[in-house]
C-alpha cells in the first residue's frame, strides 16, 4: 500500500517503513459503508467485543485453574472464594458464554434475514459458519472443565457419539478420551484445546473480516452501494453507533454478572463429577438446545441406527448453513423485498425455539412427536422451502439507490432524475 | 417487522403453558415454597444474626454427619460480632485436623487454624458412608445452589418430615419427607425443637433453626454475594449512564446526515451572515 503524508515525522518514519496508520485511515475514512445500516448490523462487532472478553477472563481463570480430576471441581471453587475477584472474572466467563451465543446466534439470523450470504459473500458466510463450529466445540469443552455432575455426563454423552461412525467409532473414541472412559488424560486434552481454540477463531475471524471487506457490508435494503451519496465513513458514524450497542451490551452484562451469575447454572453442576452416579436428566447448556434435540429426535431411517443417524443430523443442520448460498436462488437480498420468504424466515426463528424448548425435555409422547415434526421442518426449510421459494416468489420492486430509499427529498436537494422518472 | 412480534408472543405463550404443565406432572413431588430470604433481590443482605444462629444448628445439628470443605474458619469473620480474630481462632481450636507427617513421620492430630478449612467429622468418604448406612452424606458448602429450589427446597426439606400418609409402604431405614424426591430420604429429621441454644434469646423451634441453618448454607455457598451485589449496582448505574451518553453522541453525530449536504452549507451560510 503506498504510503501517505503525514505531519507529524515519527508517524510518517513508522507510516513509510509498516503502512498501519494508512490501514487504519483507509478502513476508518475511505472504507464505504452503507448509510443505511440498522442495529442489527451492530451484533458483528459486539461478538468481537465478547470474544476478546472471553479470551481475557479465561486467561487469567487459567492462572488458577488445575486441569486435573481431584483438583478441578475445587480449583474453581478457590477461585469462587480466596483468589481476589476470582468469582468476577469466573462470573464473567460463564456469564459470556451464553452471551457470547446469544449474540451470534441475532448475528447469523440477521445474516439469513437480509440475504447477506448471498453474492458476492458467499465466503464472508462460509467463515462466519467456521467461526460458530469452533466456538460450539470450544464451549463443550469448556464446560466439561468445570468438572460437575452435569459437566462430567454431557462430556461422556457427546463424546460417546463418536461410537456410531462405523468401523473405527470404537477405537476413534477411545483415542479421543485417552483411555476408557471420560478421565484425566481427557479433561487435560480439552484444557489444552479450550485454551488453543480461541486463538483459533480468533484468526478465522480476521479471514471473515477480509472477506467482508473486500465484498463490503450488505445493508437493511439488499442492494449495491452505487453513489457517493449511498456511503458514508465508518468514522464517526459507525463508530459511534457501534458504541451504543457497546454500552447496552455492557449495561445487560453487568446486570446478569452481579445479579443473576447462575441463573442458567443446572444444580447438578454444583455436585463434583462422579463416574458412579448418573444424574437424572442430562441437560445441554441453553445454546446447544436446538442441536440436543435434533439429535435425540431421529428415529433409525433404513439401515442406519437412530444414533448414527441423529449424529450425522445435529452436525448436519449447522453444515448445511455451509451451503446457504446455493440452496438460495432468488437474487434478492433482503427479505424486505421478499413477502413469502420473510414469513417462512420467522418460521424458521420460531421452529428454532421450538426445537431449543423440546432440547430441554425427555424425548417421549408429545415431547419427542413436536421434536421430531420440527427436526423434520428444520431440513424441509433449507432443502426444500428455501429452493422453492426463491423460484416461485415475485419479489417487490427495489429501490433505484440506498440514497434514494433513505435520504427524503428536499427542495435544495433534489431527487435523481431516473428515479423520479421511474415514479411517474 | 411485525411477524416478529407474533412470533415471540406465540413462543412466549406456548413456553408459559408448558412449563406449568411439565411442573405440575413432575413426578408427584411437592414443589418447595417460596420463602421470603432477605438475601434475594438485587439488594439482598444476609441477616447476621441468623448467619451466626445458622452455624449453632449447623455445628450442633449437621457436623457431625456433613462436611463444609469449601469453608475456611477465617471467613466467620462476615458473621460480625463475635467473630473477630480472637473469636475465630478460639472457634477454630475447638476442631481438631489431621496434619503431618511430623519429623518422626507420623501424621497427627492438632486444633484447628483460622486458615482451615472446616474440619470434617469423618476422616474419610468410607468412613462416613459405614457409619451412614452406606449412604455418603453430601458436602454442605454448596448444597444451596446444588439442589433445585436452593434455599426454598433446603428449609422445605428441614420442615418437611411427617408421618407417612395412610396407605404409603414404608421403605425401611429410610424417614417420610414431604420434600424429599421419591418422599423418603435417608436422613433422620435432623431437627427437634431446643436442640440448641440460641445465645441471642430467640426461641429455637424447628422452623426458627431450619430457616436459620439455611441461610447460614446459603451463605456458605456464595460468601461473595453482598459484596458482588453492592458493586454490581455502582457498575449498572455507570453502565446505564455511559450508553446514555452514547446514544446522546450517535444522535449528534447522526443528526448531520439527516440533512443532505447543501442545505447544512445554507445553513452555515445564513449564520456567517
Amino acid at each position: 500500500m503506498a504510503s501517505r503524508q503525514w505531519n507529524n515525522r515519527l508517524i510518517q518514519w513508522i507510516d513509510d517503513r509498516f503502512p498501519v496508520v494508512s490501514m487504519a485511515h483507509h478502513q476508518m475514512y475511505e472504507y464505504p459503508m452503507p448509510r443505511n445500516l440498522n442495529y442489527w448490523w451492530s451484533f458483528g462487532s459486539l461478538a468481537g467485543i465478547i470474544l476478546l472478553i472471553m479470551i481475557l477472563s479465561g486467561i487469567f481463570l487459567s492462572m488458577q485453574y488445575q486441569p486435573s480430576v481431584d483438583l478441578a471441581f475445587d480449583s474453581i471453587e478457590r477461585i469462587m472464594r480466596d483468589v481476589n475477584y476470582g468469582w468476577l472474572v469466573r462470573y464473567m466467563h460463564q456469564t459470556g458464554s451464553s452471551l457470547f451465543f446469544a449474540i451470534i446466534y441475532i448475528h447469523i439470523f440477521r445474516g439469513m434475514y437480509y440475504g447477506s450470504y448471498k453474492s458476492p459473500r458467499e465466503i464472508t458466510w462460509i467463515t462466519g459458519v467456521i467461526i460458530f463450529l469452533i466456538m460450539m466445540a470450544t464451549a463443550f469443552m469448556g464446560y466439561a472443565l468445570v468438572w460437575g455432575q452435569m459437566s462430567f455426563w454431557a462430556a461422556t454423552a457427546i463424546t460417546n457419539l463418536f461410537t456410531a461412525i462405523p468401523f473405527i467409532g470404537e477405537s476413534a473414541t477411545v483415542w479421543l478420551w485417552g483411555g476408557y472412559s471420560i478421565d484425566n488424560p481427557t479433561l487435560n486434552r480439552f484444557y489444552a484445546l479450550h485454551y488453543l481454540f480461541p486463538f483459533v477463531i480468533f484468526a478465522v475471524v480476521f479471514l471473515h473480516l477480509i472477506a467482508l471487506h473486500t465484498t463490503r457490508s450488505n445493508n437493511p435494503l439488499g442492494i449495491d452501494l452505487k453513489s457517493r451519496q449511498d456511503w458514508i465513513p465508518f468514522h464517526p458514524y459507525y463508530t459511534v453507533k457501534d458504541l451504543v450497542g457497546v454500552g447496552a451490551l455492557a449495561t445487560l452484562f453487568a446486570v446478569l454478572v452481579f445479579f443473576a451469575p447462575d441463573a442458567l447454572s443446572e444444580p447438578e453442576n454444583f455436585i463434583p463429577a462422579n463416574p458412579l452416579v448418573t444424574p437424572e436428566h442430562l441437560v445441554p447448556e441453553w445454546y446447544f438446545l436446538p442441536f440436543y434435540a435434533i439429535l435425540r429426535a431421529v428415529p433409525n431411517i433404513w439401515f442406519i441406527p437412530a444414533k448414527l443417524a441423529g449424529v450425522i443430523a445435529m452436525f448436519g443442520a449447522t453444515m448445511i448453513w455451509l451451503f446457504l448460498p446455493w440452496l438460495d436462488p432468488s437474487k434478492v437480498r433482503s427479505a424486505r423485498f421478499r413477502p413469502i420468504y420473510r414469513v417462512f424466515f420467522w418460521i424458521l426463528v420460531a421452529n428454532c425455539l421450538v426445537l431449543g424448548w423440546c432440547g430441554a425435555h425427555v424425548p417421549e409422547g408429545l415431547w419427542l412427536i413436536l421434536s421430531r415434526v420440527t427436526t423434520a421442518y428444520y431440513f424441509l426449510h433449507f432443502l426444500v422451502l428455501l429452493p422453492a421459494i426463491g423460484l416461485i416468489e415475485k419479489p417487490r420492486p427495489l429501490p433505484h439507490s440506498i440514497s434514494q430509499a433513505v435520504l427524503k427529498p428536499s427542495p435544495s436537494h433534489p431527487e435523481p432524475a431516473a428515479a423520479a422518472a421511474q415514479r411517474s | 417487522m411485525r411477524p416478529s412480534v407474533l412470533v415471540v408472543a406465540l413462543v412466549a405463550v406456548l413456553a408459559h403453558a408448558g412449563a406449568t404443565a411439565c411442573l405440575a406432572s413432575d413426578s408427584g413431588v411437592q414443589e418447595p415454597p417460596k420463602q421470603d430470604w432477605s438475601f434475594s433481590g438485587p439488594f439482598g443482605r444476609y441477616d447476621q444474626a441468623a448467619l451466626r444462629r445458622g452455624l449453632r444448628v449447623y455445628v450442633d445439628g449437621c457436623w457431625s454427619c456433613h462436611s463444609l470443605r469449601h469453608l475456611a474458619y477465617r471467613s466467620l469473620s462476615a458473621l460480625g460480632i463475635g467473630f473477630g480474630p480472637e473469636d475465630i481462632r478460639a472457634f477454630a481450636a475447638e476442631f481438631e485436623v489431621r496434619d503431618g507427617p511430623n519429623e518422626d513421620g507420623e501424621m497427627f492430630m492438632r486444633p484447628a487454624r483460622p486458615s482451615d478449612h472446616f474440619a470434617p467429622a469423618f476422616a474419610n468418604k468410607a468412613e462416613a458412608r459405614r457409619a451412614n448406612k452406606g449412604m455418603y452424606p453430601p458436602d454442605l458448602s454448596l448444597i444451596a445452589k446444588a439442589r433445585k429450589g436452593g434455599p426454598n427446597y433446603l428449609y422445605a426439606l428441614l420442615v418437611g418430615y411427617a408421618e407417612p400418609p395412610a396407605g404409603t409402604v414404608p421403605v425401611p431405614g429410610m424417614y417420610y419427607n414431604s420434600y424429599a424426591s421419591g418422599h423418603f430420604t435417608g436422613m433422620k429429621a435432623p431437627l427437634i425443637d431446643n436442640l440448641v441454644d440460641f445465645d441471642d434469646g430467640t426461641e429455637p423451634t424447628v422452623e426458627q433453626m431450619a430457616r436459620d441453618v439455611t441461610q447460614f448454607l446459603a451463605w456458605a455457598a456464595d460468601p461473595h454475594m453482598e459484596e458482588r451485589k453492592r458493586l454490581g449496582v455502582k457498575v449498572v448505574i455507570f453502565l446505564a449512564l455511559l450508553t446514555v451518553m452514547f446514544i446522546a453522541l450517535k444522535l449528534e453525530v447522526w443528526a448531520h446526515l439527516k440533512s443532505p449536504p447543501p442545505k447544512r452549507e445554507n445553513k452555515v451560510a445564513q449564520e456567517g451572515l
